[in-house]
């Protein structure tokens, strides 16, 4: 390789914009948030802000389990149907003078686990393509979701679990403590565990890691059971805030986490995408969201601004990748 | 005398984000003449033919083609001034057949809409035949060897019926008698008046086809010669810049006992009864043509591929190596031939490829990675090996070949195996890259490893193995001492002669 000859008066002005295009999401977060707050004066508030970053924690949760499946150049269309079945598994195990607490969140978790375990085996093991797997898994367990419900919703909680949805402790929403920790624990298995070295490798070059001695088959099981396991949490979640458990809760929920992924920069190809990425993007569509209801823009055309950002986040991810 | 070159490129500048990757470069090519272009990696070879492609512009200078100046800004272009280019990296399709490769782009249209298959595949047939090769032009890409893909390439540039044709690197994947066969086409081309660009790092090939040689080094101009006039060290020292005086440093090590004992290892359609022992110290070298089941008998032997029956012994104990994890348990690691697919993490830094064959070394507790433990070894392999990149950090797709390989190297020299297996270890990479990484195997001998390198490379071979085994259709032909070994004696081994 020839040597790297710079100008040094370039040199300022090159890592600017190597600056600006490496963290180019963060600031377009910061630039809506500017100009949310010009247009709308309740936009800033706290109790507004706080109630943006509830509205998103699903969808960012649902988002980390995505954008690790993403990274290893799979998909995950199951997600809302696992919510729709883990509400729901929880939800009957919630009644009052039943079961503890305990007895509907490892249930609940557990049934999003299986749900993930069943993705990785066909993914891994049976080897089909990400997609189809999860889009039969995304039409089966939504008729399971009926099936234990009956198609009716389920109702009538203990004072604890209506607390994760709906408590507060020190002043903020549980479910932001929610959000904070399954970022956390994503994040941390993602960029400090030698999973998580695995992951990018397998989305970098499934060969190569092969060859590497990798074990990728027990690498992409737990990355789909991971993800199967955060859309549960966000599963439960849900079924507390809505105080039932509902067979259609969650739908098209996969779309929003795959967006948040993708806006924040986990690139479809594999082997590239970050926890916090997936999350400024959850924000961005959330502050997207928030913004426009404040300034009573009509739903419809909320539809077309969301669509336009993702399609404009993945050719500003291009010329950042160049 | 400025009549008869048929393309003059002047004072050619082009500079990429902090690169100048092109300083005033030129190169004058005469009608019928093979003119090879030679040069470090990233002296600015291929750069400077890409913009001849139409595939980059220049920043400044000329391009005169036959008198006048001409500009391409894109390959169609090129191609309509009868321009064509053999690429360095294969580009061909895999799901479409070879007759849809070929024509891609210009097929034989009916109405201008419906594409006339037959018509298609007859002129694909007649071009393979009147070029000699053996390739049904209606299966598809993907049943193709490397080697009979480049061979397809090579059919496609001189499908355009081009006065000059350029070849990047079009030998780095087919055989010596694949060369040949190459060299006959080259030489019936120059008869019919085509000038070809020769773009190679193999000097011997520059010696049998080319008339005259430019140089490049650093992205500038530094030479054109008439063959006749060069040594081979005269090129060398050209395009290094300095003397390089061993070209196969052999490190003379003391042989030891065997470490690897293989035993009629067979695996059906692939290779049959291979048996051979390699000894601490050695460096064993595994000759063959493309095809012969070289890489497949190490596919097997590092449990990628199970082979059928055999027995494998380590230190003299029987091993049952089924995936690529019990091969590095026990003391093996493999350098894969295709670094691009088998070999690199493209998209990840220096650091992520260096560490992805040994995180088991850089866990604390069973799961956290020790980021401190991490930067400081990738520094050092990185110092160890010579690998030029500005930091760790910096993405591999950025390097050049030798660099790239050399991170590759590194990956597998920090598993700390005893037995290293070099699969075509200095293929497409420059002189000087490659002699630091024979100087490399011969540091890993003298600290008691064993190698098994597998060439198609006969100087290679020759120069740098204690002995050699040869493999031909998939069975051992042959095994010779280093001081018997020639390039006959190989060469009928490898062919089945004897």
């Amino acid at each position: 390789m020839s040597e790297v000859a710079v100008k040094p008066n370039n040199d300022l002005s090159k890592s600017v914009k190597a600056f600006l295009t490496k963290y180019s999401i963060y600031f377009i977060l910061v630039l809506l948030v500017a100009i949310l707050t010009f247009l709308s004066p309740a936009f800033l508030k706290p109790v507004n802000l706080i109630n943006i970053v509830r509205q998103i924690s699903l969808i960012a949760i649902v988002g980390f389990g995505v954008t690790m499946i993403i990274i290893t150049t799979g998909i995950d269309l199951s997600s809302g149907s696992v919510i729709a079945v883990a509400g729901i598994v929880a939800s009957k195990f919630a009644h009052p003078d039943t079961y503890p607490l305990a007895v509907a969140l490892i249930l609940g978790l557990g049934v999003g686990l299986l749900a993930g375990a069943i993705n990785g085996f066909f993914v891994s093991i049976v080897k089909l393509p990400a997609f189809i797997a999860t889009l039969g898994m995304m039409l089966s367990f939504r008729g399971v979701g009926y099936i234990l419900s009956e198609g009716h919703p389920i109702t009538n909680f203990t004072k604890e679990y209506d607390f994760i949805g709906s408590g507060y402790w020190l002043g903020l929403p549980l479910m932001i403590y929610i959000l904070f920790g399954a970022a956390v624990l994503s994040y941390v298995i993602l960029r400090h565990t030698k999973t998580g070295k695995c992951i990018y490798a397998i989305g970098g070059n499934q060969q190569a890691a092969v060859v590497s001695g990798i074990n990728v088959k027990k690498n992409l099981m737990f990355v789909y059971s991971y993800a199967g396991m955060m859309s549960a949490l966000a599963g439960i979640m849900l079924s507390s805030r809505l105080s039932s458990g509902q067979p259609t809760a969650g739908l098209t929920y996969e779309m929003d986490a795959i967006s948040s992924a993708v806006i924040g920069g986990t690139s479809l190809s594999g082997g590239i995408g970050t926890i916090q990425g997936t999350l400024i993007g959850a924000l961005i569509i959330g502050v997207l969201n928030n913004g426009m209801d404040l300034m009573h823009i009509n739903a419809y055309y909320q539809q077309v601004v969301k669509g336009s950002i993702i399609v404009l986040a993945v050719i500003l991810d291009k010329a950042r990748n160049r | 005398m400025e009549e008869q070159y048929i393309l003059e490129m002047v004072d050619i500048s082009k500079s990429f984000p902090g690169v100048q990757a092109l300083k005033g470069a030129g190169i004058k090519v005469r009608k019928g003449s093979v003119h090879a272009l030679m040069g470090e990696n990233g002296a600015g070879k291929s750069t400077l033919m890409k913009i001849l492609g139409g595939l980059q512009p220049a920043d400044s200078g000329k391009i005169i083609l036959k008198g006048q100046e001409v500009s391409f800004s894109s390959p169609s272009e090129s191609l309509k001034n009868k321009i064509s280019m053999i690429h360095q990296e294969l580009t061909s399709i895999p799901h479409m057949t070879v007759a849809e490769n070929i024509y891609l782009g210009r097929e034989p249209l009916a109405g201008k809409v419906f594409v006339k298959d037959s018509d298609q595949n007859a002129r694909a047939t007649e071009l393979l035949q009147g070029l000699g090769i053996q390739i049904d032009p209606k299966i598809k890409m993907v049943r193709l060897s490397i080697a009979q893909m480049q061979l397809i390439e090579i059919a496609k540039a001189i499908s355009y019926n081009s006065e000059i044709i350029i070849m990047d690197e079009p030998t780095s994947a087919i055989t010596e008698r694949e060369v040949e066969h190459l060299y006959t086409m080259i030489r019936n081309l120059t008869k019919k008046g085509v000038a070809v660009i020769y773009i190679s790092h193999k000097l011997n090939e520059i010696f049998n086809i080319a008339d005259e040689v430019t140089v490049m080094r650093d992205g500038e101009y530094v030479n054109t010669k008439k063959i006749e006039e060069l040594t081979r060290q005269d090129i060398i020292s050209m395009m290094v810049g300095r003397e390089l005086t061993h070209m196969f440093p052999k490190v003379e090590v003391e042989i030891g006992e065997p470490v690897l004992e293989v035993k009629n290892l067979t695996r059906a359609g692939k290779f049959n009864n291979i048996s051979f022992t390699l000894h601490k110290g050695e460096i064993l070298g595994l000759a063959g043509l493309m095809g012969a089941g070289r890489t497949e008998v190490m596919e097997s032997l590092f449990g990628l591929v199970p082979a059928n029956s055999g027995e494998v012994l380590i230190k003299g104990k029987p091993v049952n190596i089924k995936s690529a994890s019990d091969a590095k348990k026990n003391g093996l690691a493999f350098i894969t031939e295709d670094r691009k697919l088998t070999g690199l993490f493209l998209p990840h830094s220096v650091k992520d490829n260096i560490i992805a064959a040994s995180l088991d070394r850089f866990v604390v507790g069973g799961i956290f990675m020790n980021e401190k433990s991490v930067n400081g070894i990738c520094e050092d392999q990185k110092k160890l090996l010579r690998i030029k990149t500005p930091t760790i950090e910096q993405k591999v797709k950025n390097l050049s070949g030798g660099n790239q390989q050399k991170v590759l190297l590194a990956k597998w020299l920090l598993t700390d195996a005893d037995i290293i297996i070099l699969d075509e270890p200095t293929r497409g990479i420059d002189v000087g890259a490659k002699s630091e990484i024979h100087a490399l195997m011969g540091e890993l001998v003298k600290t008691g490893k064993s190698v098994i390198m597998i060439s198609s490379e006969l100087p290679e071979i020759l120069g740098m193995s204690d002995r050699i085994i040869v493999m031909h259709e998939g069975k051992l032909t042959g095994e010779v001492s280093r001081q018997d070994a020639t390039q006959d004696v190989l060469m009928s081994f490898a062919t089945g002669t004897i």
